[in-house]
């Protein structure tokens, strides 16, 4: 392929204020239509390098770009339509949950129209329709105007799926989307990720603990410790010893 | 029997240090501020004949005086309510500047809780003196005193529920690309709306009490009828506001009360 990648890293490095450093040179390209998936512990820096992408955390030097175009300058509008192109999906689901169902997907749309229509909830028949489709796709239409805390986990974390989609996003950031659920409706959560990933051509990039999971659903593998990319393999090369290694403390890859 | 080995405890924790400390220090000031301002607790009861006086003569309410005041008990509740609304939607703005969750810029919101403090350090009584100098006797004085009050009051009860909230939806509305303002419609105001209407109630309960006294200073309402029926030393007339007011607040926070059940 020599299509431009989606994604490009360059000599990226985070030092948080405290002096922690949260990544280290860390330099990759992620093509276009790519499933990948991070591994790595707990403090590794998988979150922190999730949110650079869409510029949730800022970085201390190097440069990213998304479609050829450095981000690191954009703010005010220019921060809103870049993340606006990014869906972002958490392991807290974070919906409103005293909101319905439909105000929750209906405020990934927000983006598309001026504040003032927003806060009259004022969106066109069109988007409302959009709504519905978007909850058709992860199968919760019957849903539509339940408050979003009376449903199940996975029930929730679907919703956040149909809100991301309303984004009509390039690009999906799922940061441990299923650590908080139980291996029946992880499974309903991933199946719907992938699904995004092949019908619509959607970048999707996933934080994940589960080696497991990281095999079933990967294009591609990384493996970051301590802020430093030390592992990127497509899937067909990822062996199992080369995972657990990744997760032994201490020990070099 | 030997017990399992378990952390000790200091001897601060062992003596219960700081319980006794505290309880000590509390009697210490008590019955020191009783003396500086020498407050005579004995009085209260040799004085009691006169308590007692009072009492017999407001015991035989002026009955047909309750169809004049129920006019001013409205006044009353009118001032109260829209006293208490103005307050709390000027609140709401100043609430949000001022939560630490919110806005991360310290000037803006030392500058906001300054000012709120200083607003909150007026008495309503002075404020409805300074009113009634204003606009002249009548519910004009009493309601901008209220909104005044509530306003002070309403803002740091409702700043203070803005930084419990669920940080995790404003950075679900973040990631989408949402503005600042799209942000706290959409994920702050469902989550705080229950507790400021509780607390909204609440102090309509509060105002609607402070209505009455506000009224003697001449800032209308049912207080300016106590004032006269006092000064006249007609108590059965008195006796008719005292009880009225009673049924009044009663009923209100009654309302008040269910409806902040139901809410939270």
């Amino acid at each position: 392929m020599t299509q431009a990648p989606i994604i490009s890293f360059k000599g990226v490095n985070k030092i948080y204020n405290n002096g922690t450093v949260g990544l280290k040179d860390i330099s990759f390209d992620i093509p276009r239509g790519q499933f990948l998936v991070v591994v790595g512990l707990s403090g590794a820096g998988k979150s922190t390098l999730l949110r650079t992408i869409n510029r949730m955390h800022e970085i201390t030097s190097g440069e990213i770009t998304i479609e050829e175009e450095p981000i690191n300058d954009y703010k005010g509008q220019s921060l809103r339509l870049l993340r606006r192109k990014i869906g972002m999906i958490f392991q807290g689901f974070n919906l409103i949950n005293r909101s319905s169902v439909e105000r929750n997907v209906l405020s990934g749309r927000v983006s598309y129209y001026p504040t003032w229509k927003t806060i009259c909830g004022l969106f066109t028949k069109a988007d409302r329709e959009m709504a519905v489709r978007s909850l058709q796709r992860v199968n919760l239409a019957d849903k539509l105007y339940t408050r979003a805390d009376e449903l199940s986990g996975g029930q929730q974390q679907r919703v956040a799926i149909a809100r991301t989609l309303m984004q009509d996003p390039k690009i999906i950031l799922a940061d441990e989307p299923v650590a908080s659920l139980d291996p029946l409706t992880t499974a309903t959560v991933m199946d719907t990720l992938q699904r995004l990933n092949r019908e619509d051509g959607i970048t999707v990039i996933v934080n994940l603990h589960s080696v497991a999971l990281a095999r079933k659903y990967a294009d591609r593998i990384i493996g970051l410790r301590a802020g430093q990319l030390v592992y990127d393999q497509p899937i067909a090369a990822v062996t199992e010893a080369d995972l657990n290694r990744i997760y032994a403390e201490g020990e070099q890859v | 029997m030997t017990y399992p080995e378990t952390p000790r405890r200091s001897w601060v924790q062992r003596w219960h240090v700081k319980g006794i400390v505290g309880t000590v220090v509390l009697v210490v000031l008590l019955i020191a501020s009783s003396r500086m301002t020498g407050v005579d607790v004995g009085m209260f009861f040799s004085n009691f004949g006169q308590f007692m006086n009072l009492l017999v003569r407001m015991s035989s309410p002026a009955w047909d005086y309750t169809a004049v005041i129920i006019q001013p008990l409205l006044e009353t509740i009118q001032m109260a309510i829209l006293g208490t609304t103005i307050g709390a939607a000027l609140a709401i703005p100043f609430a949000v500047l001022s939560a630490s969750n919110l806005i991360h810029s310290r000037l803006l919101r030392g500058v906001t809780r300054l000012f709120l403090d200083l607003v909150r350090t007026l008495p309503d009584l002075l404020l409805a003196a300074i009113f009634v100098a204003i606009f002249g006797i009548g519910s004009t004085a009493g309601v901008v005193t209220l909104a005044i009050f509530s306003f002070g009051m309403v803002s740091k009860l409702f700043y203070e529920v803005i930084e419990t909230i669920d940080m995790g939806p404003l950075e679900a509305l973040e990631s989408v690309g949402a503005s600042k303002v799209t942000i706290i419609w959409y994920a702050v105001l469902p989550q705080i709306l229950n507790q400021f209407i509780s607390y909204f109630l609440y102090t309509l309960e509060i105002n609607v009490r402070a209505s009455t006294v506000l009224g003697y200073l001449g800032a209308g309402g049912i207080g300016v009828f106590l004032q006269r029926s006092l000064n006249e030393f007609n108590y059965s007339q008195t006796a008719v506001i005292i009880l009225a007011t009673l049924v009044v607040v009663l009923v209100i926070d009654g309302i008040s009360n269910h409806l902040r059940r139901v809410l939270l």
